[in-house]
């Protein structure tokens, strides 16, 4: 697919970030449905990249490698960890929220003040009841130091083996895997969500520990997708956009 | 995976592996391989070098924050760094908020400028191109590119058609890609 010649000349003010105005909003219209152009775009980036080129020879001083050496330990990242802590955390939050509001309005209709302040309470209660039982749930699942078995028939050699659970009103992902296989250097596992048309989403990189043990908890994932099945290959530790075959684990939907 | 190893011939994925797994020395290795490519643009765009080492570091802990933002399947990261920066230091010499967002931005050229020797050669191969365009186009590509100048202020500044303002962006862009077409 090509450009369309029509919108050439705005493709490329546009990559520069000058288009303004009702041309730029036609353009970025038209942009959401044509590859061609998209991929015009992509290279009129990489022509300003070639561009940038062109000022090199300054070299920064000594003082900004350092000013960012110690702005980064400053702020030490974890990103598994915040990953996995995202959801959960945001719960009490959203529960106060919902109380606040909720009492306001009952101290407004003042004829059922105390009955109504009584069943917030109950259901508050029950809330952050259900909230400490997720939590409890999602750290065995997630625990480092969680003993983790896999039940096979007797006599059977143990087989890599997965199990993604996926609420799709949720966009909701939790993935547990055993006994794999080590990976070679520079590789890491890639899950994948088959949806049931569409090509393969991304669903989380992980390495399994030493004992093959891996999870990947609420990956980020587009809203609303119906799943067929899920899949595992062997990706660069950076993660692909597209699977690399062979895909080493499968599985449909019950 | 330590700064020594990260220092010698590894790729960019495996530099943003490293970032992706909180290791501050993969932080390190990408600034040493990138940072005179994001400094020199920011600076020829501010013309000031505490401004130019704003935008550096902003760049790199922009990164350092949400490695996610770049997308190696979606092109190299030397010329990924290099359009941001330049994004970035167009923003803080128009005083304006950020106008691109980063996550967005594909990237698509050769070379992808991981290579010192690499780099060098391209870039003599740019500043030849440049030098060897007719001099109204050189400028017009110039004022949109280091000045973030639109269309209608170049035509304004040179006195020449809107028209052909575009067209001299364009094709001076596509001057530089056509220098790198095998």
């Amino acid at each position: 697919m090509s450009l369309h010649e029509q919108f050439a000349e705005d493709l490329a003010l546009y990559a520069l970030g000058t288009l303004q105005g009702e041309e730029r909003a036609v353009l970025e219209k038209h942009l959401e449905g044509c590859a061609g152009c998209r991929r015009e775009l992509e290279q009129l980036r990489g022509d300003m990249a070639l561009m940038a080129l062109s000022t090199a020879g300054p070299v920064p001083p000594q003082r900004a490698r350092q000013r960012l050496i110690e702005a980064v330990a400053r702020e030490p990242r974890r990103a598994a960890v915040a990953a996995r802590s995202r959801w959960w955390t945001v719960v009490p939050w959203v529960v106060a929220g919902a109380l606040a509001v909720g009492l306001v309005v009952v101290w407004l209709q003042n004829s059922d003040l105390q009955q109504r302040i009584a069943g917030l309470q109950n259901e508050s209660a029950q809330q952050l009841s259900e909230l400490q039982r997720a939590r409890e749930v999602v750290s065995t699942l997630t625990a480092t130091d969680a003993m983790r078995v896999t039940l096979v028939a007797a006599k059977t050699p143990p087989q890599p083996q997965g199990k993604a659970i996926y609420v799709r009103d949720r966009s909701s992902l939790i993935f547990l895997a055993s006994n794999l296989q080590p990976l070679p250097p520079q590789k890491a596992y890639e899950l994948w969500l088959i949806p049931t048309s569409g090509a393969p989403i991304p669903a989380g990189v992980f390495k399994p520990d030493a004992h093959g043990s891996a999870a990947v908890v609420e990956p980020p994932l587009p809203a609303g997708v119906q799943a067929k099945a899920f899949a595992i290959t062997v990706e660069p530790e950076s993660g692909s956009s597209v699977p690399t075959l062979p895909i080493v684990m499968v599985g449909a939907g019950e | 995976m330590s700064g020594a190893e990260l220092k010698g011939d590894r790729t960019d994925a495996a530099v943003v592996a490293a970032i992706r797994s909180g290791d501050e020395h993969g932080m390190a290795a990408l600034y040493d391989r990138y940072s005179a490519v994001v400094y020199s643009v920011a600076l020829r765009v501010l013309g000031d070098t505490g401004a130019a080492e704003d935008v550096l570091q902003e760049v790199f802990m922009q990164l350092w924050r949400n490695p996610g933002l770049f997308d190696s399947s979606r092109g190299s990261l030397g010329p990924w760094l290099a359009v941001i920066a330049r994004h970035r230091a167009i923003d803080g010499l128009r005083k304006r908020r950020p106008e691109t967002d980063i996550a967005d931005v594909v990237v698509s050229v050769e070379p992808d400028m991981a290579g010192d020797a690499e780099r060098a050669r391209a870039m003599e191969k740019v500043r030849g191109t440049l030098g060897s365009m007719p001099s109204p186009q050189r400028q017009a590509l110039e004022m949109a590119y280091f000045e973030g100048l639109s269309h209608s202020e170049i035509s304004e500044k040179t006195g020449e058609p809107l028209g052909t303002i575009k067209t001299r962006i364009r094709s001076g862009l596509l001057a530089l890609r056509k220098a790198f077409a095998t």
